[in-house]
């Protein structure tokens, strides 16, 4: 940003522009608006890859909105009413019958909880592929790894609300996977659940939750990692740094300003994603048991345990990582274990920026052992997600345990073959393809 | 706290286990066929709702299915005094457990809830309904093939008459009811029609709106692809 007074609006005698006067003399909105859009140079070169950070964004105000709604007319209420129907799930059809517009909002809401991990998956993906996790974004990337944790612990919050049977029982299976701590499991459970099964604390804590990390914690985050990437710069499909070449004003000669160039063209993006959305939101808001399962039409019953129970669809990789482990290790049971592989799982996402040793950060330009080994994570990623919905088997536990190592093997052995890889040299500038 | 855990890590295997023969048959499609659907809202309403409640669904909604609501008033509706009330009813939920060993669960949402790999809420309905057979060593003398040792006696054993598992594991008519089978293959889809409808009222709207978004979307993409375009044109 350049300094003082050149970035404070000069009115030209319209009200308008009067007003814009005296608001910059206050507040540095168009210093602020140059900073982060009109005057961010983005490299020209993103491809389709790079619409999913704005769908995020998206994705997230759309939950945030719907949610307030819902939470009108919602009541995070376990006790019975007198049809014998949990005030908490009778609440839910309530807004799917007689609120105007309910049933909408919900499916809006349910159907955002499955589309938002779908695009952070996908924008998380696109950091591996293009090396966008390299120096000097290191801290983009850590604080995008807590932003998928704050995600996945407010979409598991989330999903016990409606009360239901799969609400009821996810709930419960995760929370007493916290017992298997050694020494302070039992009492951690029991202090997370705040009664000794899931009760009517437990919802209204939930609820609590699931309020404060979206509306508060994940928007201050997003805040944090975008002054971020704009600090140093967004990355591009060909990883090089498009500041080392400037012209004589000091702008990007692969740059272009992010307003207007990439405002409409991710408008484009996100009518392309709200198309798709609302083919699920219409047509098919079940997404086929995947995104609001049978089950959780059952209201949730305490002494009724379900013949089986799976996560939704996006922990289910991570749940697979926790069924692997089924060997005791040093004295401590195996669901310890399993735990700890779970969350490594996540963790290990921190650990990138320091694992990666390669000299170019596209893949574009790395070697044939990069495209293998990740050809072959990705692989696995998706066989462990598909194992997670699925009863285990001997078999598919061997499958999973197999995934399991790769998946590891994958973090862990990166130092030494990044290295090793043969790599073709990087353009001076980023190309068109 | 363990054992809970180990019956829920078990749990997932037996039902695997218990489910994979599970066939059921698939349920006519009934949801534009107000006709159907008026015959399934008095089916369920005379022979359902006096034990199993529907309490998110109001009286009066059955105007979706074309219906005024003087005509609920006069033929639909027997402990309600208002069109606008919930379908509750008036059995209490102590005694139907000791007479059923379980209350009767709510079936506003059954044909939801009743989904799984093996069909739609519908089919395991329409199959449910159609395969209750004589079991003596069962408390209400029945019993049935896609709900084994349900507490439910078949309350439509009058119309379908009675059915009982021969030794080929096929169901046979010992003796027959007021209805022939087809016909009563064709009140039970009403029926599940009706539950169908029930379960999500708003769905044959949600479909119809979302054809009209689906077009709104392509126009605006059509524009704001041309948008992006024009900006562009210069960026090489």
């Amino acid at each position: 940003m350049a300094a003082g007074d050149l970035d404070k609006f000069k009115s030209d005698g319209t009200r308008l522009g009067n007003l814009l006067e005296w608001v910059d003399a206050r507040f540095p909105a168009t210093a602020m608006w140059r900073q982060h859009l009109s005057e961010y140079y983005a490299p020209k070169n993103f491809n389709f890859w790079y619409f999913f950070g704005s769908l995020a964004l998206l994705v997230l105000v759309i939950q945030i909105v719907t949610g307030i709604f819902l939470v009108m007319h919602y009541k995070p209420d376990a006790s019975l009413n007198a049809s014998g129907v949990p005030v908490a799930f009778a609440s839910v059809e309530y807004i799917m019958r007689d609120v105007p517009w309910g049933w909408l909002i919900r499916y809006l809401h349910s159907t955002g909880a499955s589309a938002f991990f779908i695009v952070v998956y996908l924008h998380m993906f696109r950091g591996l592929l293009y090396g966008s996790y390299r120096k000097p974004r290191e801290l983009i990337w850590l604080v995008g790894v807590v932003i998928f944790l704050v995600l996945m612990a407010t979409a598991f919050f989330g999903y016990l609300l409606p009360w239901g049977q799969m609400s009821y029982w996810g709930a419960q299976v995760i929370v007493n996977l916290f017992s298997a701590i050694p020494v302070i499991g039992p009492d951690l459970s029991l202090w997370l659940r705040g009664d000794y099964v899931i009760g009517d604390a437990t919802l209204n804590r939930f609820f609590s939750l699931h309020y404060l990390l979206p509306v508060l914690i994940l928007p201050a985050l997003v805040v944090v990692h975008l002054i971020a990437l704009h600090e140093v710069g967004s990355n591009n499909p060909d990883g090089v740094e498009i500041k080392k070449k400037k012209d004589e004003r000091g702008i990007p000669l692969d740059g272009i300003p992010f307003h207007p160039y990439y405002t409409v063209k991710d408008i484009v993006g996100v009518v392309g994603f709200l198309f798709l959305f609302a083919v699920v939101v219409f047509f098919m808001p079940e997404g086929g048991g995947y995104f609001i399962e049978y089950n959780n039409f059952f209201p949730a019953d305490p002494l009724k345990t379900p013949q089986h129970i799976a996560p939704v669809w996006y922990f289910t990789p991570f749940y697979s990582l926790l069924r692997a482990v089924t060997f005791p290790l040093f004295g401590i049971d195996a669901k310890f274990w399993g735990v700890v592989a779970m969350g490594a799982g996540v963790v290990i996402f921190f650990f990138l920026p320091w694992l990666d040793r390669s000299p170019v950060k596209s893949i574009r330009y790395r070697g044939p052992i990069f495209k293998t080994f990740l050809a072959i994570w990705v692989v696995c990623f998706f066989i462990l997600g598909y194992l997670g919905v699925l009863a285990p088997t001997p078999g598919r536990t061997l499958v999973s345990q197999i995934c399991t190592v790769i998946y590891f093997a994958f973090f862990l052995t990166m130092p030494i073959w990044s290295k090793l890889d043969k790599c073709q040299p990087e353009p001076e500038r980023v190309t068109s393809k | 706290m363990m054992r809970w855990l180990a019956i829920l890590l078990m749990a997932p295997a037996l039902a695997l286990a218990a489910g994979a023969q599970l066939r059921l048959d698939k349920a006519p499609d009934r949801s534009n066929d107000m006709g159907a659907l008026q015959n399934g809202a008095k089916v369920f309403i005379n022979y359902c709702l006096n034990c199993h409640s529907a309490s998110y669904m109001r009286y009066n909604r059955l105007r979706d299915v074309g219906l005024t609501d003087d005509q609920i008033r006069e033929n639909l509706m027997f402990t309600a005094d208002k069109v606008g009330e919930l379908m509750k009813v008036a059995m209490q939920r102590e005694d139907a457990k000791a007479w059923f060993g379980v209350a009767p669960p709510d079936l506003t949402v059954i044909a939801r809830a009743r989904a799984s790999e093996f069909g739609s809420g519908a089919d395991w309905l329409y199959t449910y309904l159609r395969t209750f057979y004589r079991d003596d060593s069962r408390p209400t003398g029945w019993n049935n093939v896609v709900f084994e040792n349900v507490g439910m006696p078949h309350v439509l054993w009058e119309l379908q008459g009675e059915q009982v598992m021969g030794d080929d594991h096929h169901l046979k008519l010992a003796r027959p009811g007021k209805l022939k089978a087809e016909e009563y293959d064709a009140l039970v889809a009403d029926l599940v029609g009706y539950l169908k409808y029930m379960s999500e009222p708003m769905s044959e709207y949600r479909k119809s709106l979302g054809v009209a978004v689906l077009i709104a979307l392509s126009v605006l993409f059509v524009f704001s692809y041309a948008l992006k375009r024009e900006y562009w044109k210069d960026i090489h």
